[in-house]
């Protein structure tokens, strides 16, 4: 299948006086997909996104959007963006309606079109119910969906969405999520977050960027079967020595937990339960138990982040 | 698409109370001062019906009620221009300019045309109370349009003073103080002026004195040296203004 680039990124660096918020990271997104971009505070999240957006110029680096380079032809390149930043940029003191209509207009949507354009962001949003109100009488969670009606009204290629589920409740994440999905279905969405599920639930692809580095770029499956097994807990009645266990293929570490029970860490790739059952019949080892180890996000984060921070102290040292 | 910003800003200004609140007091003081002039012309009247020559109803009246008003503009413009871009930079609502297909240049461009649009209003309004003489004789048409001329250009180079103050800041408060400062320094320089003894820096600084170029259109003298003055003036403060927004994009 082949997919046209809609966002492609190239050596994009962005310095804050002496610190190096963003260095030198590159990536690129296809139409219809949905790029999550974790990492944690601090990380450059934000900053990539804002030069994404225009809204920081970048020390060095290119960006075209849909094949346009966002310097050299600003107007272009943004009239393909829609941006909520972090905290969605509201005027107010006007009504959602008034509101939605100036940033159509904004956004150089024909007169004629506008009116229908508002229409249809206030629906995909579920603003309906509030389109007379005042924004600065909304509560957050509505105010947040304003933020988002603004970013698509244009219905632009490239949606890029900073933290979009902030201060919502439960139903209004999950519809929020719906309609990223829905989003990422003709648009290409690019959303960071700090909700590692969210991830798994509303992206294809995961970056991980720390430090203003990118650590970490991989499809959600890829990331799944990196979540599934790569350790076994096993029991026996009759326990057989750690050198035993360690001569099974793909085993990579034996460790000793309570009991008669033991954790066996394995390759990705190979995995020794069959082997494993196998010898335990044969050999009388009596197994009482054996679960696969699943990994949960949370830990792949902490991993990849944490021997990211290891390897530059070992490098300093 | 610099129309669209304009008509935003000047809503936004009608959506806030001090707008409205500045239309009001600025009408009320300019509506006493006029009627205090034209009391003066009548008990005048007579002695004026003796001399040849004598100075019209709109010289005697119009000329005084202008310079207040263009004194007051100077401590009311602060007020309005103060939230041009602070306000948005405080409330982070820049970033919805920034990411819109707009270039930086229509975005100021847009904002001081709004705001210029309700200072014309205001001076428009104002000029209702001359037009009003009308009921009771002829008035110098050629004179007022020139005087209220005069005080748009006025006007339009404080807004540009304060645009460029309030891109300066995120305090709309410290916009406007530093815009009225500004102001009254640049109303005041040729004071100043009159005592050095060197011509040239004599010249200098009355020639940058918002005071003597106003003057000199409201009394009725058409010169473009003035008309000059207040656009360059106004375009200086505009691509500065430019300039700054844009920096807030770019490495520092």
């Amino acid at each position: 299948m082949t997919q046209d680039t809609l966002v492609s990124v190239e050596h994009l660096t962005r310095h804050y006086g002496p610190l190096t918020a963003v260095d030198n990271i590159a990536f690129e997104l296809a139409r219809g997909e949905v790029l999550g971009f974790l990492g944690p505070n601090g990380a450059g999240k934000s900053t990539t996104m804002q030069m994404l957006t225009g809204n920081l110029a970048p020390s060095a680096g290119r960006i075209s959007i849909c094949g346009l380079d966002l310097l050299d032809s600003p107007k272009a390149a943004k009239a393909q963006i829609g941006y909520l930043p972090e905290q969605p940029p509201l005027y107010l003191e006007f009504t959602v309606d008034e509101y939605l209509r100036f940033c159509a207009r904004l956004n150089r949507i024909a007169n004629d079109q506008v009116t229908q354009a508002v229409e249809r962001a206030r629906e995909r949003c579920g603003l309906q119910q509030v389109g007379n109100r005042l924004i600065g009488n909304l509560s957050k969670g509505f105010r947040q969906r304003v933020g988002i009606a603004q970013a698509i009204i244009h219905s632009p290629s490239v949606v890029i969405l900073d933290e979009p589920t902030v201060g919502l409740d439960p139903i209004q994440i999950r519809e929020i999520r719906a309609l990223i999905r829905e989003l990422g279905t003709e648009h290409s969405v690019i959303l960071s977050t700090h909700i590692l599920p969210e991830v798994q639930m509303t992206c294809d692809r995961v970056q991980i960027i720390n430090r203003g580095k990118l650590v970490f770029s991989d499809s959600v499956q890829h990331l799944s079967q990196r979540m599934e097994s790569s350790s076994l807990v096993v029991g026996f009645r009759n326990p057989p020595s750690g050198d035993a266990l360690g001569a099974l293929p793909g085993v990579t570490a034996v460790e000793a937990l309570s009991g008669q029970r033991l954790r066996i860490s394995h390759s990705v790739d190979q995995d020794p339960t069959d082997a494993l059952v196998e010898h335990a019949v044969n050999s009388g080892w009596q197994l009482t138990e054996l679960t696969p180890e699943y990994k949960t996000l949370e830990q792949i984060f902490v991993d990849i982040t944490a021997t990211e921070y290891e390897t530059e102290a070992g490098e300093a040292a | 698409m610099v129309l669209v910003l304009a008509q935003r800003e000047l809503r936004s200004l009608f959506l806030s109370p001090l707008a409205w609140s500045v239309l009001a007091v600025v009408q009320l003081i300019l509506a006493y001062l006029f009627l205090a002039t034209l009391n003066e012309y009548f008990t005048l009247q007579p002695q004026l019906q003796v001399l040849d020559n004598a100075p019209g109803v709109t010289e005697i009246v119009v000329g005084p009620l202008y310079g207040s008003a263009a004194f007051i503009f100077m401590m009311v413009v602060p007020l309005l221009t103060m939230r041009l871009v602070s306000d948005e930079r405080r409330n982070r609502t820049l970033p919805l300019l920034f990411a819109a297909p707009v270039s930086m240049s229509e975005t100021i461009v847009g904002k001081y045309l709004g705001v210029v649009a309700f200072l014309a209003l205001m001076t428009l309004i104002i000029t209702l109370m001359p037009l009003s003489i009308l009921i009771a004789g002829p008035i110098d048409f050629g004179l007022l349009a020139l005087v209220a001329l005069a005080l748009v250009l006025l006007v339009a180079s404080f807004a540009a003073v304060g645009l460029f103050m309030s891109t300066l800041t995120v305090q709309p408060t410290v916009a406007a103080v530093s815009t009225f400062g500004v102001l009254l320094l640049l109303w005041i320089i040729d004071w100043a002026g009159a005592r050095v003894e060197d011509p040239a820096a004599t010249g200098l600084l009355t020639y940058l004195s918002m005071l003597r170029h106003f003057e000199a259109l409201a009394k009725g003298l058409f010169s473009t040296t003035h008309v000059t003055y207040f656009i360059l003036f106004i375009s200086v403060f505009i691509v500065l203004s430019i300039r700054r927004l844009d920096g807030d994009r770019l490495q520092r």
